[in-house]
């Protein structure tokens, strides 16, 4: 009999007023006995509704029904076969978009809680401490793989499973990607990034970073140098800002560089590392994607006291993750929606002292559907901050579209890629994730890199 | 690892260090720079390339100990390696095919990239002229490698304990109202001096690039730190520079913000003697 409750186990937390001063996980996970419980709110439905909303096809009724039967390893065997990224997966999903938004317990009351099982799995199986042995039998051709984020990772991992020889070009100095950099420990603890990157490596794939591919070696080089097929992982790693006035006075970051400092280079372990943060009392993010929630709650922690996300939307339209946005009302972030920055202001020494805001009304719907917003003309007002944080959104870095000839790009400067094969215009040379199409989620990135792998193994055969 | 090959301290702040580093030498030119790092959480710091050896798969740089991480970069020793050395990052310095005869102006540990631009441009048969500046004697770098490669090297210290007393744009303008003819005028060194060259080259129509260096983390257009406005618009030093038209470049604006982080970097620095 399958466990009829109309709302999930509820997860374990730290509470808000604790954790929004430390930068330890936010979310403790559930315990066998709370996996078990919440996975007996499955109804293991024939049809399976969840994964035709899952971007990697994990055949999630199978693992559920496994942890059901507390066969955890099996579970962790169910979801590996097609997420090589489970733990990662299980914290940084919008999963009420995907799996859990076509769960039929969801209809009346709330859906299965799909991720934090898949978090749950993915723990126990880690604590155990197994590696994963390297294929022995090689089948003799080298692919390059740029990028270690989540679409290279998964690609790279799917051709040495496979026996290619895989080498992954990161240019940072730490691989990962936008895991390493971007999403903060408080979320994504970094020793769990560490781990599942020594899953990749111990498939027998060279990570080689400091290598910016574009500037050290070029695509055409990579070619000379052997590598038979290349697939381009790199993400979306340039920062938009908002154009207008008083955008380079002093306090104001771009979220990455806010992010970076923080999560790669460690700022917040204050008087412990070279690498400075600077913050105000008061902070305004502008945005209200993940990036965003997560500059915010950064902000936070590193002691901001009024800490503000502006954003020029209305409450419908968020684009973040449902739980980050209560995590970060809960921490005590202020939502100003329906906001929309106008100038930046500073002081004779060039430091912010304020941001001019207008407020805005929706009207009607636009062509995609989504009601746009427009200014009330004499609403301007200016709040009081030291620092602001632009978290408007990142689009893919123009260096190897630079210097690679045939490679055809978006007018965004995506690469333009075929959707079945996640080919480029360049013969034996791949894209997927974030560089082909934009700022978008670890999930999708990892299912186009596992595509392209398919694409690539098949182009050899 | 990125070992150190050469080492040799110019003067009591400047270090010189060849270091082997194949995926920097393969392809840099002169104007591009690389970070290096030293330890598990060093920071990154941009350095401009001084020189390199594709041959033997090297880079020179030429740093000042300024802050805590310079200082530790300082003590490392032949044999030694870096930790991370990653580039080359920037684009190469926007020569002209038509440059015919050129003078470099350089202050401080700036004269260090001025040499690796300058030796581009003697390779390719422009005359090049040198002015070299420095407080005193001591911090006067580099001068016999520039004298193998420039018609004219010209010295200026602040106390006159080399060359002419004074700053190199005393110089620069004492050589323009001399009728010196100069195509163009490279400038690296300190922000208030490069503003300074400027101001003097722009009333004499001389074009006129400089190199900056701000505050950065990624150096490959992630961070957006190294903002510069060049002519009006906003630019990343990393990814559009280093090099720039010196006569579009917002001086002021990258004086600001390089002092943003000067309270903490002198934290940092309390825990070294």
């Amino acid at each position: 009999m399958p466990n009829m409750s109309m709302t999930k186990v509820p997860m374990r937390e730290q509470e808000p007023d604790v954790r929004n001063k430390n930068f330890e996980e936010v979310a403790l996970g559930y315990t066998e006995e709370m996996a078990v419980e919440e996975a007996s709110r499955c109804l293991n439905c024939k049809h399976k509704p969840c994964m035709t909303g899952c971007p990697v096809n994990v055949p999630i009724p199978g693992f559920i029904e496994a942890v059901v039967a507390k066969d955890f390893d099996k579970a962790y065997e169910i979801i590996t076969s097609e997420n090589a990224l489970p733990a990662i997966c299980g914290r940084v999903c919008p999963q009420e978009k995907q799996c859990e938004s076509k769960c039929v317990r969801g209809i009346k009351g709330e859906p299965v809680s799909i991720g934090r099982i898949e978090r749950f799995v993915a723990d126990y199986h880690m604590a155990k401490g197994e590696s994963v042995k390297p294929v022995t039998e090689k089948n003799g051709h080298k692919v390059a793989v740029v990028g270690s984020g989540p679409a290279g990772i998964t690609c790279a991992g799917e051709l040495a499973k496979r026996g290619y020889e895989v080498t992954i070009f990161e240019a940072l100095h730490k691989a990962g990607g936008v895991l390493s950099y971007g999403i903060p420990e408080f979320r994504l603890p970094k020793a769990l990034v560490a781990k599942e990157l020594e899953n990749i490596t111990g498939l027998g794939v060279t990570i080689e970073t400091n290598v910016v591919v574009g500037k050290s070696v070029t695509v055409d080089d990579l070619f000379d140098r052997g590598f038979e097929a290349i697939f381009l992982g790199t993400g979306a790693g340039l920062p938009s800002f908002l154009r207008i006035p008083g955008e380079n006075l002093l306090g104001v970051y771009s979220a990455n560089e806010f992010l970076t400092r923080v999560n790669l280079m460690k700022a917040y372990k204050k008087g412990e590392v070279p690498t400075p943060i600077k913050i105000g009392k008061r902070v305004a993010v502008v945005g209200a994607g993940n990036v965003a929630m997560d500059a915010a709650r950064t902000a936070k922690r590193l002691g901001a006291e009024e800490v503000y996300i502006v954003y020029r939307r209305g409450e419908e339209e968020v684009p973040a993750r449902a739980e980050e946005v209560h995590h970060a009302k809960e921490e005590g972030i202020i939502f100003r929606l329906l906001n929309n920055p106008v100038k930046i202001l500073g002081d004779e020494n060039g430091y912010v002292c304020g941001m001019e805001v207008v407020k805005q009304e929706l009207g009607e719907p636009d062509a995609s559907g989504r009601r746009s917003p427009k200014p009330i003309e004499g609403s301007n007002y200016v709040l009081d901050v030291e620092t602001v944080v632009i978290a408007i959104g990142q689009s893919p870095n123009p260096l190897i579209r630079q210097t690679t000839e045939g490679l055809e790009c978006g007018k965004r400067g995506t690469i333009t890629v075929d959707e079945e094969t996640e080919q480029t215009t360049r013969e034996h040379v791949y894209a997927g994730g974030d560089a082909v199409t934009g700022a978008a989620t670890v999930i999708l990135a990892m299912g186009a890199g596992k595509k392209a792998a398919q694409s690539i193994d098949e182009s050899f055969k | 690892m990125y070992k150190i090959v050469r080492k040799e301290v110019l003067n009591q702040a400047v270090v010189l260090m060849e270091v082997e580093a194949p995926y920097v030498a393969f392809r840099c030119e002169a104007g591009q720079f690389l970070i290096a790092r030293i330890g598990e959480d060093g920071e990154r710091i941009p350095l401009t390339i001084a020189d390199y050896d594709r041959e033997k798969n090297t880079i020179t740089i030429v740093f000042q100990t300024l802050g805590y991480s310079t200082k530790k970069m300082a003590e490392l020793e032949v044999g030694d390696s870096f930790t991370d050395f990653v580039g080359p990052l920037g684009t190469p310095a926007p020569f002209h095919d038509d440059w015919k005869r050129i003078i470099g102006v350089a202050g401080g540990v700036g004269t260090a990239p001025l040499y690796c631009q300058l030796k581009e441009l003697h390779r390719r048969g422009v005359e090049c002229d040198v002015i070299i500046g420095g407080r005193s004697a001591e911090f006067v770098i580099l001068v016999d490698l520039f004298k193998e490669i420039c018609k004219n090297v010209y010295i200026m210290t602040d106390d006159g304990t080399l060359g002419d007393k004074g700053v190199v744009t005393k110089k620069l303008e004492e050589l323009i109202n001399a009728g010196e003819k100069y195509d163009h005028v490279i400038t690296i060194g300190p922000l208030i001096m490069m503003k300074f060259v400027v101001q003097l080259t722009k009333q004499h129509d001389i074009p006129t690039s400089v190199s900056l260096n701000p505050i950065m983390i990624d150096g490959t257009g992630m961070c957006g730190g190294c903002r510069v406005t060049i002519d009006g618009q906003t630019k990343f030093a990393c990814v559009d520079g280093p090099d720039f038209d010196g006569f579009k470049v917002d001086f002021d604006e990258c004086m600001k913000r390089q002092g943003f982080f000067k309270q903490e970097e002198h934290e940092c620095n309390l825990g070294l003697s």
